[in-house]
C-alpha cells in the first residue's frame, strides 16, 4: 500500500531535476521547462496532501498554480520572441543588453 | 487493487523521472519540449491514482496542452541552434550538483524525520461525492476571491504577451 511519503519522494526528485536543469542548461527556454517541471513537482505535493486529509483545499492551490505558471509562461516566451529576433540566440549568457 | 496501484504508481513515477532527466540534457529545446510532455502527461497519472480528476484534467489542458505547446512553438521559431555541448563550465556543474544534493538531503531528511507515514485513505467508490465537484465549490465559495485575481492575472499576462511580442510597425 502507499502511503503520502512515496508521493512526497516523487516529487522531491522532480524538483530537484528542476533545479539542476535551471542551473545547468543555459538555454533560456530550457530553463523556462524547468521551472515549469518544478511547479509540477509542487502540485504532486499539493494534491497528495490534499488526498490525504480528504479536503479539497490542496488541488484549489493547485488550479492556481497551474495558472500562475500559465501566465508565466506566456509572458516569458513574450519577452524571449524579441530577445530571439534581435539577437538570433536564446543563450541566457547573451542577455546582457542591460550592461553598461 | 491495492497492487495494481502500486504498479502503476511505480510506472508513471519511472515514466516521468526518466524523461525528466532526459529533458534536461537534451540539447535541442524541441526534443527538450517533447519530454516535459512526457513528465507532465506521467504525473497526470500520478494525479488520476490519487483520485485528483479536475486536477488531471487541468494537468492535460492547461500544462501539457497549452504551456509546453507554446515552448515547442517558441523553440521551432528559433532557428533550432543545437547546442555542440551542454554548456557551462565544469564549476558550475559541480555547483549546481552541489547545490541539488543538499537541497535533496534536506528536503529528504524532512520527509524521514517528519511522522509522515501515513497511510492514504483508500479508494472511495463511484457513488461518492465527485472530486470536481468537491473542487468546483471550494473554488467558487471559499476560495471566490484568489480565483478572481487569478483571471485578472491571466487578462493581464495575455495582453501583456501580445504587446511585448508584437512586430515593432
Amino acid at each position: 500500500m502507499l502511503s503520502i511519503e512515496h508521493y512526497l519522494i516523487l516529487s522531491l526528485v522532480l524538483f530537484v531535476i528542476g533545479v539542476a536543469g535551471l542551473m545547468l542548461r543555459r538555454n533560456v527556454l530550457v530553463m523556462l521547462m524547468s521551472i515549469e517541471l518544478m511547479l509540477n513537482a509542487v502540485n504532486i505535493n499539493l494534491v497528495a496532501f490534499s488526498r490525504l486529509h480528504g479536503s479539497a483545499d490542496g488541488q484549489v492551490f493547485s488550479v492556481f498554480i497551474v495558472v500562475v505558471a500559465a501566465a508565466e509562461a506566456v509572458v516569458a516566451v513574450a519577452i524571449t520572441l524579441p530577445f530571439l529576433r534581435n539577437r538570433g540566440t536564446v543563450n541566457a549568457d547573451d542577455l546582457d543588453l542591460l550592461k553598461w | 487493487m491495492s497492487v495494481l496501484h502500486t504498479i502503476l504508481f511505480y510506472f508513471f513515477s519511472a515514466l516521468a523521472v526518466a524523461s525528466a532527466l532526459v529533458m534536461i540534457t537534451r540539447r535541442n529545446v524541441a526534443h527538450a519540449g517533447i519530454f516535459l510532455v512526457t513528465t507532465l502527461l506521467a504525473t497526470g497519472g500520478i494525479f488520476l491514482l490519487l483520485q485528483a480528476e479536475f486536477a488531471f484534467a487541468l494537468q492535460i489542458f492547461l500544462f501539457a496542452g497549452g504551456a509546453v505547446v507554446l515552448f515547442v512553438l517558441a523553440s521551432s521559431l528559433a532557428r533550432l541552434e543545437v547546442t555542440r555541448r551542454l554548456p557551462g563550465s565544469q564549476r558550475g556543474r559541480l555547483a549546481a550538483a552541489a547545490l541539488g544534493l543538499v537541497l535533496a538531503a534536506q528536503i529528504g531528511f524532512a520527509i524521514v524525520v517528519g511522522h509522515t507515514s501515513l497511510r492514504l485513505p483508500a479508494m472511495q467508490s463511484a457513488r461518492a461525492p465527485k472530486n470536481t465537484e468537491a473542487v468546483g465549490d471550494a473554488l467558487l465559495r471559499q476560495f471566490i476571491v484568489p480565483f478572481e485575481i487569478a483571471s485578472v492575472l491571466l487578462l493581464v499576462s495575455m495582453i501583456g504577451a501580445v504587446v511585448l511580442a508584437r512586430r515593432r510597425a
